[in-house]
């Protein structure tokens, strides 16, 4: 069964962030809030396995103060 | 008249009449350096050392006040070293390690920069800004002793430059009034709001990007605090839209608050203000200010550095964000490229031409900077509401998991620039070589017998072979090649065939003045170490 990733995963960090980044430039709130939904499934479909996806999405439920309480 | 525009930490090149100032017409000097910091001054000592006289002029008398630049890096060291200062900074600076990043009031985790074994000097220390500049200059004065042809010129305010295509007219301003000089080459490293840009006509391109700090150098009364790098993000205390802490030496902590671009200044550093900042931060603990002051910086360099008879180095040339200390540690680097490059040319044994390669090599150095501490500066201060949302996100994610830590970015700390496709590459022809030694990189110490590989390099091209034979002494175009003949077995700890040959059984590289790698092979071969020479000193 294929595991959920929490290690440093990424090439090149700074690179992917830059460019997440300069993907929104000058879109407003709704539109930026579409970009990530539309990327997200993007990302999702290239994940493809059920129980990556549902470790991913328990993961990201809280935030740290919550999960840390 | 002459006024400071600034006070004095160090009073180290009061003004003196010079003979200049008497003769009939003007002098003509081989170079003058405008700026006395530390790129100008470095700059002057490693000219001098190769026996070329220089001439630098500064409108003060000496060093500034205040830890400024703060944060040294190896390269840095690596190079004042090999002008023959990096020991008194090594003994003097603050080594840390520990790095701790916060956001609001939570820990969001923290980091060991967990520095490699086997080099003579660590990737950071901490020294304030005066210090870095007495140790240079200190070992002007040494150079001067045993023949260095230096001069520092205190109280001299360069009014006026004229460019010719030969040379270059100054006229100055002292305590005696003016007089005029000639150079054959004027090095501007007279800081980020250059003078001498600005007589030339000459500007930045490229973002400009506006913030400001508060800087307040303390003293606490009971400093339990430890040397570790403490960086908030939109800390609880709202002392500043971002926090850095910092240990220096003599007991002073260095504090940089962001408070934005549009303050008033003169409000900001009173007293009581800037006490209201780090009470907040501190809370109830006594402490002395040593020295405040309010930075604002701009991310942008000249389009050329090189401007004919004229060359920029430093902020002069380019400017970068704090984030990463990548300002004073790439002028250096401007520093370590040009000595060798001018030097020969001013001796007749590179073209004119060499120092293009300058402009090419430090532009690509100064983008690598900019680039970098412009996305520091984007993850610190988030210029939308959809990027604050991902940067809080980076953060929340980093305190539960290891993954999202390598994306937070508080400044990417300087490392030097690999001058990867540079005009003056050789090519590298070494198979199974380490990627960190290839053509056109910095190169990494590596301990020895009684010492360390940086120490047998640079100054002159070298030949470094690692079990490989080759001739003990060359000489290509009238520049000689010195042999440093190496085995992998020098180094019992396995450094020295680990970044240098990796899966190679023998490497042989040509090392130009400033340590970078101008070629390398698997074996000698005359022809090619002749064209490679050429190549590296600009005649191909």
């Amino acid at each position: 069964m294929a595991d959920l990733t929490l290690t440093p995963n990424l090439d090149r960090p700074d690179d992917f962030y830059a460019a997440l980044i300069a993907a929104h430039d000058g879109l407003s709130d709704d539109e930026s809030a579409a970009l990530n939904a539309r990327l997200i499934l993007i990302l999702a479909n290239q994940i493809g396995n059920i129980d990556v996806l549902n470790a991913a999405l328990q993961a990201a439920a809280k935030p740290a103060e919550e999960a840390t309480a | 008249m002459i006024h400071d525009r600034y006070q004095l930490a160090f009073k180290l090149y009061p003004y003196e009449r010079s003979t200049d100032q008497d003769a009939a017409t003007p002098v003509r000097h081989p170079v003058v350096v405008m700026g006395g910091g530390p790129i100008g001054v470095a700059t002057a000592l490693d000219l001098g050392l190769q026996g070329i006289p220089v001439v630098v002029l500064d409108d003060h008398e000496g060093i500034g006040q205040g830890s400024r630049a703060i944060c040294f890096a190896k390269r840095s060291l690596e190079i004042a070293d090999r002008y023959g200062c990096g020991q008194p900074m090594l003994d003097k600076g603050v080594v840390w390690n520990l790095g701790k990043v916060f956001h609001d009031d939570r820990k969001v985790f923290e980091f060991n920069l967990l520095p490699e074994e086997g080099h003579k000097f660590p990737a950071f220390i901490n020294l304030q800004q005066p210090y870095f500049e007495r140790f240079i200059v200190e070992r002007v004065r040494e150079a001067q002793a045993a023949g260095a042809p230096i001069e520092l010129r205190g109280k001299n305010r360069v009014d006026n430059v004229t460019v010719h295509d030969d040379h270059v007219t100054l006229e100055i301003t002292t305590p005696d009034g003016p007089y005029t000089i000639e150079a054959d080459w004027l090095i501007g490293c007279d800081g980020a709001s250059s003078p001498l840009r600005g007589m030339m006509g000459l500007d930045f391109e490229g973002r400009v990007f506006e913030d400001s700090f508060l800087i307040a150098d303390i003293k606490m009364v009971n400093d339990d605090f430890p040397t570790e790098r403490w960086f908030w993000f939109e800390p609880y205390f709202k002392s500043g839209a971002s926090t850095l802490l910092h240990k220096q030496p003599d007991g002073v902590w260095r504090v940089d608050f962001q408070i934005g671009w549009d303050v008033d200044r003169k409000k900001e550093l009173q007293e009581e203000n800037v006490r209201a900042r780090l009470d907040a931060m501190l809370g109830d603990v006594e402490y002395e200010i040593v020295w405040t002051s309010i930075y604002t910086f701009q991310c942008r360099r000249m389009k050329k550095f090189r401007h004919g008879r004229v060359i920029f180095a430093g902020d002069a040339a380019h400017q970068v964000s704090p984030f990463g200390a990548r300002g004073a540690n790439s002028g250096m680097q401007d520093v370590d490229n040009l000595g060798w490059k001018l030097g020969m040319v001013i001796d007749g044994k590179a073209p004119d031409s060499l120092l293009d390669s300058y402009d090419w090599e430090r532009i690509h150095g100064a983008d690598e900077n900019i680039l970098n501490s412009t996305r520091s500066t984007d993850f610190i201060t988030p210029k939308s509401k959809v990027s604050h949302m991902f940067r809080n996100a980076v953060l929340d994610l980093a305190e539960q998991y290891e993954f999202a830590r390598p994306l937070v970015n508080s400044g990417r700390l300087s490392v030097p620039c690999v001058y990867d496709g540079g005009p003056l590459n050789g090519p590298d022809a070494l198979p199974g070589g380490p990627a960190r030694t290839r053509v056109g990189s910095p190169c990494p110490d590596a301990p020895l017998k009684g010492g360390f590989l940086l120490d047998h390099l640079g100054g002159t091209f070298t030949l470094l072979t690692i079990d490989a034979e080759a001739p003990d002494a060359l000489e290509e175009a009238g520049v000689p090649v010195t042999r440093l003949a190496l085995s992998a077995s020098d180094d019992a700890s396995g450094a020295l065939a680990e970044r240098y040959l990796g899966e190679a059984k023998s490497g042989v590289y040509l090392i130009r003045p400033d340590q970078h790698v101008a070629t390398r092979w698997e074996n000698f071969d005359e022809t090619a170490t002749g064209a490679a020479l050429r190549r590296a000193i600009g005649l191909e």
